[in-house]
């Protein structure tokens, strides 16, 4: 447990102000956060902004416990039923299913529509079940190619924008005796984001969700025609051998080292590949291509999100709270250079100044007409996600078996779906 | 004493004639309590929820055995069975193993103990370093062992990564610090052989095979059982080396029963109470028949000692 203490900070809360039904005084007692902003940066924004919050309400202590991002996957469970803290982090779409349906989190639908939340009227959609909102976003991501721009020029390559171009691409690179594409499957979910693309860009992402939502077959012929998309690379030999060996982070290398010219990652790789030594000048981004031209893109952007547990102590703190982290000025703010390094959910917030988050803005503002998809694992329900990213890398690996791991999907999905 | 003795006498309580009978019922009382509340209601409770569909956080239905009936037919509960057969029937090989190093290392050479201490240390390392260990040796391309294959002309492997050699490489990781465990019981083992014995037998001209056979090894009986005991039941705790080597890849097939429960009802994506626990009371079967067996050996011999 970690208190935050009323020192400090007070300079930059003084600043904000907060579009909130209940006013500043009114808050008293204590409000528990339990947070799974874990990792080295995101634990500094998420400790000021608790600070933040704290100093603005003189009679509120806020309660801040960091818990491990991974451990809280499974922790969520306890820490909602046993003792519940007021409001915790967790994923958007289907990720909160289990716990909305368990009566775990708080309809805050409410909220929504006392315009608490003004300016997140377009990530709405990922908070909403059954009709209801569950919750409020506070960052989200883009998806897609991040190449060696160095190797591109050297090779006189540029971006492609169709699969012919893709394919030919790849062919010059792997005649250049590198990999096209760097992955680590070992933990499963990278291989969920190459299915993710290359089912969108075959069959558009109104078929993408229809498979999530387990109303189509997987042995269906437009299933197998992605697959045939993959396979198409898989045979060329475009991804690095023994990707079944590494984590996402064990693949890095590949692409720092040049022996593998592009990941296709979400944007908190930029950092790991900055670290490792990459130059803005040798990294740049691209969309990922278009396969079919008949379907509209549609692109993967997980959001990360603040719920309210429905044994909340301290409502209308926790109100208070989420209407704080939705406001323009904290989104800019926590979404920063300087805090989280992604896009703001609120739309009236500005969009850090850097390469990538621009690009990444401007992909999914202008080029994702097809709709923005949450990833494999958050959009299927939790059993089909690891059941099916396991058959993807059995596939990454084996394509052969493909008849087998897709009558293994279809056996799970009648099951799972029922 | 003068006051004790001023008291008339009125004969033993019935605290003092039942002392032998209640004094060790009050020393086992503390610890068959929580045995009692956390192994063996549990066990019931496992059984229980088995019969159920639970997401661990809402209402469970009653399925009867269901759950049962899609154990027959899931392939990664027959590879995970199969896996659990492996490491039991393989991780046998650490009691020859460590009766054969504590064989070579019963000796009184100067060093010795220096020797025995670097045997036995990597029973001293926690799993979780014996399993980063292994796999970074197994690395497709840095790893020591490739560096040794590649050396010798062959063609590198990639042991975590290739559904068929996986669940061996592990099982190998944890025969290391497995052997050690065994060598070190034999050690001790060893250290109560009675010289008259040995003397005996070699008067009797039996050296070698013979000797280790007919005089040593009956005498290191107890010992043997207690690395029986040990190792089997370090081959069903395999969790640890496989969750950090493979996390029970690659897709799935370096699995055990252990690992595949809690991927069911307690991983990032297992929503799945009762089906775990169906996984967990078969696990809970085959654990019963050494137990069993164990209880029954330990029984019979105390039988044998008291005749």
């Amino acid at each position: 447990m970690r208190s935050i203490t009323k020192t400090g900070a007070a300079a930059l809360a003084a600043t904000t102000m907060l579009a909130s039904a209940v006013s500043a005084q009114d808050l008293s007692g204590e409000l528990r956060i339990i947070s799974d902003m874990s990792n080295p940066g995101p634990r500094a924004v998420m400790e000021q902004l608790a600070a933040d919050f704290d100093a603005m309400h003189p009679n509120l202590s806020v309660d801040l416990t960091i818990v491990d991002r991974e451990a809280w996957k499974t922790q969520i469970r306890n820490a909602l039923s046993a003792d519940p803290p007021d409001v915790v982090n967790w994923y958007a779409a289907n990720r909160m299913g289990p716990f909305v349906d368990a009566g775990l989190f708080m309809d805050i639908t409410d909220w929504w529509e006392a315009g608490d939340y003004e300016g997140l009227d377009s990530v709405r959609g990922a908070l909403t079940q059954d009709g209801r909102q569950w919750g409020i976003p506070y960052t989200y991501y883009q998806w897609g190619v991040y190449y060696r721009e160095d190797i591109f020029n050297e090779l006189g390559l540029s971006e492609p924008e169709t699969w012919e171009e893709e394919i030919a691409n790849c062919q010059a690179i792997l005649d250049s005796g590198r990999k096209c594409y760097t992955i680590g499957t070992r933990f499963l979910w990278t291989a969920g984001g190459w299915f993710d693309y290359l089912n969108m860009r075959t069959n558009g992402f109104d078929f993408h969700m229809q498979l999530a939502l387990g109303e189509v077959a997987w042995t269906d012929d437009r299933v197998r025609e992605t697959f045939a998309n993959w396979r198409q690379l898989i045979d060329m030999g475009a991804f690095i051998d023994d990707h079944q060996t590494y984590s996402w982070q064990e693949a890095l290398p590949f692409m720092i080292n040049g022996e593998a010219t592009a990941y296709l990652m979400g944007n908190f790789a930029v950092d790991q590949l900055r670290n490792g030594g990459l130059t803005d000048d040798q990294l740049d981004f691209y969309q990922f291509p278009a396969i079919n031209p008949d379907v509209e893109m549609g692109e993967d952007a997980p959001t990360d999100t603040f719920h309210v547990a429905s044994g909340a102590q301290n409502v209308d703190a926790a109100r208070a709270f989420l209407a704080y982290v939705a406001s323009p000025e904290v989104q800019t703010e926590i979404n920063g250079p300087d805090g989280l390094g992604q896009l703001p959910v609120n739309a009236n917030a500005s969009v850090a100044d850097d390469e990538f988050i621009q690009q990444g803005f401007e992909m999914l503002s202008e080029n994702a007409t097809g709709g923005i998809a949450q990833f494999f694992d958050r959009d299927f329900p939790a059993e089909m996600a690891s059941i099916g990213m396991e058959g993807l890398q059995e596939f990454m690996v084996f394509p052969d078996n493909l008849d087998d791991i897709l009558e293994r999907l279809e056996a799970a999905r009648q099951r799972i779906y029922q | 004493m003068a006051v004790a003795a001023s008291e008339t006498y009125a004969g033993p309580t019935w605290l003092q004639r039942n002392r032998m009978i209640v004094t060790p019922i009050l020393f086992l009382l503390p610890g068959l309590l929580f045995f009692g509340l956390y192994v063996i209601i549990p066990i019931f409770q496992s059984f229980n929820i088995s019969l159920y569909r639970w997401d661990g956080l809402g209402e469970a239905t009653y399925i009867g055995l269901a759950n049962y009936q899609e154990l027959l037919t899931d392939r990664n509960f027959e590879i995970s069975l199969w896996n659990n057969v492996r490491w039991l029937a393989l991780y046998l090989l650490a009691i020859p193993l460590g009766l054969g190093i504590a064989l070579f290392l019963n000796q009184t050479v100067t060093g010795i103990r220096v020797y025995k201490s670097m045997f036995f240390f990597p029973f001293v390392l926690s799993q979780v370093v014996v399993g980063l260990v292994f796999s970074w040796f197994y690395l497709p391309r840095e790893g020591l062992l490739n560096g040794v294959l590649t050396l010798f002309g062959m063609e590198p492997i990639n042991v975590l990564g290739d559904p068929d050699l996986a669940t061996y490489g592990i099982i190998a990781a944890g025969l290391w610090p497995q052997t050690a465990y065994c060598m070190i019981l034999y050690l001790t083992g060893l250290n109560a052989v009675d010289p008259e014995q040995v003397e005996a037998g070699r008067l009797d001209g039996a050296k070698g095979w013979k000797m280790l056979w007919y005089v040593i090894l009956p005498q290191l009986k107890p010992a043997t059982f207690i690395a029986f005991v040990v190792t089997i039941i370090g081959a069903l705790r395999s969790f640890d080396l496989i969750s950090i080597m493979t996390n029970g890849g690659p897709f799935g097939s370096t699995r055990v029963l252990s690992f595949y429960m809690f991927e069911k009802a307690l991983s990032e994506f297992g929503f799945r109470m009762g089906y775990g626990s169906a996984i967990a009371v078969v696990l809970f079967l085959i654990m019963l028949v050494f137990i069993g067996y164990f209880l029954w050996q330990m029984w019979y011999d105390e039988r044998e000692a008291r005749r």
